[in-house]
C-alpha cells in the first residue's frame, strides 16, 4: 500500500542558490552538531518551492493547550516537560505489541527533511521544516494485523509538568486518531525535529505526528501511546465539540469551520499589514491525498 | 520615637479619597486611550506582539474595552456600596471604552478580514461576530450622547438610554466566551464580574414595591 514518497520536481522547483547554500550549511551544521541524524534531501510535496519560517517563529507561536492556551504559554512552559527517557507503547491490533524506547525506534529509522505546509483551524498558516520518519515505518515495525482500519493516538499527561492540564480546557489527555490509509500515506510523517535540530517540547518533543494536509490539531504532540484499532478512535476536539471538529479535519477551504471561514488564511509573521492567502484544497497536497476519499461527501465527513 | 498612628476608619479614608479624587481631572483619560491604541500598534508593526500581531492586536483592544466597561460599571455600586465617588470620571471611562471597541473593530476589520465583504458576510454569518457587532452597535448612540448638551436635552430619556451599558456589556463578554476553544477560564470571569456588578445594581427595596404596584 505505503509506496515512498517520490519527488515529482520540474524546473519550477530549483532551489535559488542563496537558499540552497543556507540549507547546506544548516545540514552541514546539524550533522556535525549531532552526528547521527541522516537527512535526505529536500523534497518538495508541491511544483511550487516553499520557504520555510524562521525557527523563531516556528518555536515561538504555538498552540499545546497542556501548557497553557495562550500562543507563547508553551514556548514559556513546556521547559517542564521530561522528554528523556521516552517510549512509545505500540498496542491493539499489531504482531509486535510491546513499549519502543524513542532510541530504539530512531536508530531503525531514516529521517529526512519535509518541508510542509502547516495550517492550523484558526485560520492561521507557517511552513516547517520538520525532520522525520514516516509513520509507516513505525507501524510495520509493529506489525499491523488486517484487522486493523484505524490508529488512536495519545500525548503524554503529567499535570505536574503541563500546567495547562491542571484546568479541564479539554478531556486529558489528548487524543487523536487517523484511518489506516491515512496513517501509512508517505506524507504522513512522525517529526523529531525542526530545522535538523532536535524538535523543541512546545513543539511536541521528542516525537510528534504531522499530518500535513490536515488542520494542525490532528498532528498530536509528544506521542506515548498508538493503538491500532478496528473502529474509529474518540478525537479530543471532537469529543470537546462534535459540531466544530470532525474526525477528518482536512483543509478544506469550501468547508467553514462553525465560527469562521476556512476560504483564506493568514500566514504567520507577516507583520501587521500582510494580506491574507487563499486556502488551498487539502492544504495544497490535493494531488497526493484526493484519492483516499473519492465518493465522500466531504461536507458531512469534514 | 515614631508618632503615634492615628486610627484610620474606613469612612474617613473613602472622605479623603473623594476629597483628592476631586482634583484629579478626568480628561487625560483620551490622550491615555488614543495612547495605547497607538503603542499597541507600535508593538505590533515592531515584532512587540510576537510573530502574529493581528489577533494579539484584536485581543488586546477587545479586553481593554472589557475593562473599561467592568470600571464604568463599578462607578454606581461603589457609590453606593462604599461611599466612593468616581461619577465625575464615568464619561472618559464610557468614552475610552468606545475608543477601543472602535480600534478592535477597525484591526479586525481593516487588518485580518481586509475587505467589506468578509466583514459583512461575518456578521451575518457568524453568531459570536453578530453579538460582538450587536454589543458595539449599542455603544454608538452612548458615545454620541455622552456630553452635557445630550444629558440637558434628554432629560429622564438619557438615563433610559444609557442603561443600554448594561447590555453592551453583558454582549462583549459573551462575545468573548464564543471565540475561545475548549473551558477557557478567563472569559468566563469576565462575565461572571459584569454579572455581579450588574446585580449589585438591583435593589430589592425597589423591586418589590414595583411587584406590589404591578
Amino acid at each position: 500500500m505505503a509506496r515512498r514518497w517520490t519527488n515529482r520536481l520540474t524546473e519550477n522547483d530549483i532551489t535559488p542558490e542563496a537558499a540552497f547554500l543556507n540549507r547546506r550549511q544548516i545540514m552541514a551544521g546539524a550533522l556535525g552538531a549531532a552526528g547521527a541524524s541522516l537527512m535526505g534531501l529536500p523534497q518538495a510535496a508541491h511544483a511550487e518551492a516553499l520557504t520555510p519560517h524562521p525557527w523563531e517563529d516556528i518555536t515561538s507561536y504555538n498552540n499545546y493547550y497542556e501548557f497553557g492556551t495562550g500562543k507563547d504559554d508553551p514556548a514559556q512552559n513546556a521547559h517542564q516537560l521530561t522528554t528523556a527517557p521516552w517510549s512509545v507503547t505500540i498496542d491493539g491490533l499489531v504482531e509486535r505489541p510491546g513499549q519502543y524506547a524513542f532510541e530504539d525506534i530512531l536508530a531503525k529509522m531514516t529521517i529526512e527533511e519535509r518541508i510542509y505546509r502547516f495550517r492550523c483551524v484558526e485560520a492561521w498558516s507557517m511552513v516547517v521544516p520538520w525532520n522525520g520518519f514516516e509513520l509507516a515505518d513505525l507501524l510495520n515495525l509493529a506489525g499491523v494485523t488486517s484487522d486493523a482500519k484505524y490508529v488512536a493516538f495519545e500525548t503524554v499527561l503529567r499535570p505536574e509538568e503541563m500546567p495547562g492540564t491542571r484546568t479541564r480546557v479539554l478531556d486529558w489527555p489528548y487524543v487523536e486518531g487517523l484511518r489506516l490509509d491515512e496513517a501509512m500515506h508517505p506524507l504522513t510523517i512522525m517529526a523529531t525535529g525542526i530545522y535538523g535540530r532536535d524538535i523543541p517540547n512546545q513543539n511536541g518533543a521528542p516525537l510528534r505526528l504531522v499530518v500535513p494536509w490536515k488542520y494542525g490539531f490532528k498532528s498530536i504532540k509528544s506521542v506515548v501511546r498508538i493503538t491500532l484499532t478496528d473502529k474509529e478512535p474518540p478525537t479530543s476536539w471532537n469529543k470537546a465539540n462534535a459540531r466544530e471538529y470532525g474526525f477528518y479535519s482536512n483543509v478544506n477551504p469550501e468547508v467553514d469551520h462553525r465560527r469562521w471561514s476556512q476560504a483564506s488564511e493568514r500566514v504567520i509573521g507577516g507583520g501587521l499589514f500582510a494580506k491574507r492567502q487563499p486556502t488551498l484544497m487539502f492544504n495544497g497536497y490535493e494531488d497526493e491525498v484526493a484519492s483516499l476519499y473519492k465518493g465522500m461527501d466531504l461536507t458531512r465527513f469534514f | 520615637m515614631a508618632d503615634p498612628v492615628a486610627p484610620v476608619s474606613f469612612t474617613s479614608l473613602i472622605e479623603t479619597a473623594n476629597l483628592q479624587l476631586r482634583r484629579v481631572p478626568a480628561w487625560p483619560a483620551y490622550p491615555l486611550a488614543f495612547g495605547y491604541v497607538g503603542w499597541l500598534v507600535w508593538l505590533g508593526a515592531t515584532g512587540g506582539l510576537g510573530v502574529e500581531p493581528v489577533v494579539a492586536l484584536q485581543r488586546a483592544l477587545g479586553e481593554a474595552a472589557l475593562y473599561l466597561l467592568i470600571a464604568g460599571l463599578a462607578v454606581t455600586p461603589l457609590r453606593r456600596h462604599a461611599g466612593l465617588n468616581l461619577l465625575k470620571f464615568r464619561r472618559a471611562l464610557g468614552l475610552s471604552c468606545f475608543i477601543f471597541v472602535v480600534a478592535h473593530f477597525l484591526a479586525w476589520a481593516v487588518l485580518d478580514l481586509q475587505s467589506l465583504g468578509r466583514v459583512w458576510a461575518d456578521i451575518v454569518k457568524r453568531p459570536y461576530i453578530t453579538v460582538g457587532m450587536a454589543g458595539f452597535a449599542l455603544l454608538i448612540p452612548l458615545a454620541l450622547t455622552s456630553n452635557n448638551w445630550s444629558i440637558r436635552h434628554l432629560g429622564a430619556r438619557w438615563r433610559q438610554l444609557h442603561r443600554l451599558t448594561y447590555a453592551a456589556a453583558l454582549l462583549g463578554a459573551v462575545h468573548y466566551i464564543m471565540l475561545v476553544k475548549g473551558f477557557q477560564m478567563r472569559p468566563l470571569i469576565f462575565l461572571a464580574v459584569i454579572l455581579i456588578l450588574l446585580l449589585l445594581r438591583l435593589r430589592p427595596g425597589r423591586l418589590a414595591m414595583r411587584f406590589q404596584r404591578g
